[in-house]
């Protein structure tokens, strides 16, 4: 494909190969969850999946268009209570959820966005702020829809078909989960991928001389903050299939918050780093939680400021750093002077 | 402080022979009262501007004239405050950037980064995005073109100033522009640099005009054959570039012996 | 018609806090591009401690103020030396850094001064009512009005007629032209965070008496401050106070007389201001 970007070529054959180590040990570590007895384990890991799809959502807005946000909790709250709805008013096809709490989801960053995409930077995390606790408060106060601060509990289970039994077993639910997640994230990687990924990272690297080529700019951050906002709804669908209940913390504040710390440790501009820094953010928020209950946000605090600091480009960055580390001099291999680490470090400016 | 609503071939302040100022209305770009300050200070004031095809146009005159700033609103790059742009007899005064550039509006930076993150080659692939389909060149000989075939995989970012400069040129030419600005294209270079340069912009097609805001008086002889000298951003001399630069109230400008206010001339 | 009145001299009175808690926020996000997301921590925290430090007496009381500018002004200066740390990176960082700051911040207060809304006890003459307009108001509000209206006074002469002032609005404007003067913009950076610390603990300890101080004090005031700084025009103080006397009068007559839709009142009318700006906020792209 002539448009491929040509950056690509500067990895080595060798890490190329190494790409594939992460995602197949997930699968391997997948397989050996829902292979095991405990019911417990898998429950607690579908729960991570709506999460991990939110800080996919998350990660395109912020590594790939560039726009920090804290406001993709908008979609995914809409995405959820749409499917709790159509859920509660007995329609139970998990296919048609997905696809409802996409196109809301998508509709209600599509018009955020048309306000939004205007503005860069820490001013854009400003607004998005604002974004979150609008969501947050109409979470909790539009009483006929959502439930109010009690939510909305007893909602049935999601079946694939009409025809197939409901998905209860946690061992259904966790492959049902894995499988949405792997899709969705696939899916956003590859639509990102080759002259789309050109494209942005182009527009995010010089606006002016992108809009000088013909660009326009904010209409490519709109589409990619719309597109974000149906993987934010289909977040919020999941949420609804692996939890069965809603409240407005779920969609709240603190989950904005998490999901960008989830983002920034996971590398901003990289997918597979977003559900990385998901999972990890999730598993220290749990652990901790049991032996240190109440104390979550002095954590989430630690782990923010440490990831400031010690992560630079989050985890994603962390192989290119670690072999750009200075070595002995009988280590070092034939140069390969092209070599040039991911762009991550610019990713947000 | 005057606003030319409308420029009839009679009544343009300028030099310029009826049958440019025709070709200018109808395939080239006419601006009209422009006019724009920054806070309260007023930095241009330009009652007509016009480029037809095929002109070299330069723009020069001291820093902080204003040369800069007619050059981002004519591609669209600053929003225009006041007054009209026409484009092949179009009013684009409210287009974006990137709307007058797939029309034709080309431009290069005074300050080129150009995309500091993708490759040259990948730069000049997004300088022609929306010709990709039907390129009149390929990215490749357009880099050849300006002399950076061999640096098509190195990033933007480690090039040297003065390839960077030639980069951003090769990016706009890749946009295949009918119209195309130059913000100093040859501030900085080296001497064989700037020859470089010359040789490119010269074997441009007749019909591309350039407008170039050069500081180099060596470059603005080499290329133009009209120039409009602005001073605190209004029209201080215009006319057929041999007679301009012979002009000595021009030279004495750019020496600084006289004022522009008791120079001024419409 | 009263009742109105004292609504709106209520609303002037938040207003004016709020303007005390923004003004800093909007000069460190002006001057140095920080946008100091633990500020409403700050606030809160000056809150606690001069309800801590409050028993009664007028001397408990300034003591309390004074302890909640100190421990403000130390927080800034905590900000200030995390974040010019990360001086050469992007302010996204900075943000995100102060941001870990406000939650720990946060869970701290909560673990000190525990899950309720705490009031100070303040000398019995401020606890009584004082007669406006024919109408009986509480002295304590009026008495934080007053000093609100000192303190905005005096930090508009301290930002217009002082040499520290004029270099602070100097570095909003123009950076470079700063440096030109031989003066370290960092360091105007830092001392603008220690001073808008000092500023959102007093903020925080006056507006005890009236509000309270409790865990959710910090995201109010910040997502208020935040919107304020947004109206306003980022870093300018005028627009800042001009807009905390806005969203104050928003918020206490538009949440009496239209409660149903008093959570959006706000955002409404920020997204009125946005749309309505005829200059580009800073980190705004056109187009």
């Amino acid at each position: 494909m002539s448009t491929a970007p040509t950056s690509r070529s500067h990895r080595t054959m060798l890490s190329r190969g190494r790409q594939w180590v992460p995602p197949a040990v997930t699968v391997a570590a997948l397989i050996v969850v829902v292979a095991s007895p405990d019911a417990y384990l898998q429950a607690s890991i579908s729960r991570m999946a709506p999460f991990t799809v939110l800080a996919v959502s998350v990660a395109v807005v912020t590594g790939h268009a560039g726009l920090p946000t804290l406001g993709q909790v908008a979609p995914y709250a809409v995405g959820a209570y749409t499917t709790a709805r159509l859920a509660l008013a007995g329609i139970t096809a998990a296919p048609v959820h997905l696809a409802a709490g996409a196109l809301a989801g998508a509709v209600v960053a599509g018009v955020l966005g048309a306000a939004l995409v205007r503005y860069r930077g820490t001013v854009f995390l400003m607004l998005s702020l604002a974004v979150a606790e609008l969501s947050a408060t109409s979470a909790a106060g539009w009483q006929a829809v959502t439930g109010g601060t009690d939510g909305l509990a007893g909602i049935p289970a999601p079946s694939l078909a009409p025809v197939t039994p409901a998905l209860v077993d946690d061992r259904a639910v966790l492959l049902y989960a894995a499988t949405v997640t792997t899709a969705t994230t696939v899916a956003a990687i590859l639509l990102l991928h080759g002259p789309r990924r050109l494209l942005l990272l182009g527009a995010r690297g010089n606006e002016d001389r992108a809009r000088a080529s013909g660009h326009p700019v904010n209409r490519y951050l709109w589409l990619v903050h719309t597109g974000a906002g149906a993987v934010a709804g289909i977040g919020g669908a999941l949420l609804i299939h692996t939890h069965r209940w809603i409240t407005p913390a779920d969609v709240g504040f603190t989950t904005a918050a998490i999901v960008l710390l989830a983002v920034v440790i996971g590398g901003a501009t990289s997918l597979p780093g977003a559900v990385a820094g998901a999972v990890a953010v999730l598993t220290v928020r749990d652990v901790v939680a049991l032996s240190a209950p109440g104390h979550a946000p002095l954590l989430l605090g630690v782990l923010f400021v440490a990831a400031v600091y010690v992560l630079p480009g989050g985890l994603a960055a962390l192989p290119a750093r670690i072999r750009h580390l200075p070595r002995p001099r009988w280590l070092t291999r034939a140069p390969d002077g092209s070599s040039v680490a991911e762009p991550v470090a610019r990713s947000m400016s | 402080m005057r606003i030319i609503h409308r420029i009839d071939p009679n009544g343009v302040p300028s030099q310029r022979s009826h049958g440019d100022i025709d070709r200018a209305h109808g395939n080239g770009l006419v601006a009209a009262g422009l006019r724009h300050a920054y806070q309260r200070l007023t930095v241009l004031d330009l009652d007509a501007f016009t480029v037809a095809p095929g002109d070299r146009h330069a723009v020069i005159g001291p820093n902080g004239a204003g040369k800069s700033t007619l050059l981002n609103l004519l591609a669209g790059t600053t929003r225009t405050q006041a007054g009209r742009i026409t484009y092949n007899g179009q009013i684009i005064t409210r287009r974006s950037a990137a709307w007058r550039a797939r029309a034709g509006i080309g431009r290069t930076f005074q300050h080129p980064t150009v995309y500091p993150d993708l490759t040259c080659l990948d730069c000049v692939r997004m300088g022609g995005w929306h010709h990709r389909h039907h390129p009149e060149y390929t990215p490749k000989q357009v880099l050849d073109l300006v002399g950076l075939a061999d640096h098509a995989d190195r990033p933007a970012a480690s090039l040297s100033h003065g390839h960077r400069r030639m980069l951003d040129l090769a990016v706009a030419l890749a946009g295949q522009p009918r119209i195309l600005l130059l913000d100093e294209p040859a501030a900085g270079l080296t001497e064989t640099e700037t020859d470089r340069l010359l040789d490119v912009l010269t074997g441009l097609s007749s019909w591309i005009a350039l407008v170039l805001v050069e500081h180099d008086m060596s470059v603005v002889a080499a290329l133009a054959n009209w120039i409009t000298v602005l001073h605190h951003g209004h029209r201080y001399a215009d006319g057929p570039a041999n007679q301009v630069r012979a002009d000595p109230a021009v030279a004495a400008l750019y020496l600084g012996t006289t004022g522009g206010d008791d120079a001024e001339r419409q | 018609m009263d009742a109105n009145l004292i609504l709106a001299i209520d609303g002037i009175a938040y207003g004016l806090l709020l303007a005390i808690a923004a003004a800093g926020l909007t000069l460190a996000f002006g001057a140095g591009g920080v946008l100091n997301l633990a500020h409403g921590t700050l606030v809160a925290a000056g809150g606690y401690l001069a309800v801590a430090t409050s028993s009664g007496t007028w001397s408990s009381l300034a003591a309390g103020m004074l302890a909640a500018t100190a421990v403000g002004a130390a927080g800034g200066g905590v900000m200030a030396a995390a974040t010019a740390a990360l001086n050469r990176r992007r302010h996204l960082d900075q943000a995100l850094l102060t941001f870990g700051a406000a939650l720990i911040g946060g869970d701290l207060l909560t673990t000190i001064f525990g899950p309720d809304i705490l009031r100070p006890r303040v000398p019995a003459v401020l606890e009584g009512t004082v007669i406006v307009a024919g109408r009986p108001y509480p002295a304590d509000r009026l008495a934080v009005l007053g000093i609100a209206v000192a303190i905005a006074v005096a930090g508009y002469g301290g930002l217009h007629r002082t040499r520290a002032g004029r270099l602070i609005r100097a570095t909003v404007d123009d950076r470079g032209m700063v440096a030109g003067i031989g003066v370290n913009p960092r360091l105007v950076d830092a001392a603008v965070l220690v001073a808008s610390g000092a500023l959102a603990g007093l903020a925080g300890a006056l507006s005890t008496p009236i509000l309270g101080v409790g865990p959710d004090t910090a995201d109010t005031v910040l997502l208020l401050s935040l919107i304020i700084v947004v109206c306003g025009g980022l870093g300018s103080v005028p627009g800042a106070v001009a807009a905390a006397v806005a969203v104050g009068l928003v918020q206490t007559v538009g949440v009496t007389t239209i409660p149903g839709l008093a959570p959006y009142l706000l955002i409404f009318t920020m997204a009125l201001v946005l749309l309505a700006r005829r200059t580009p906020l800073t980190g705004e792209v056109h187009r």
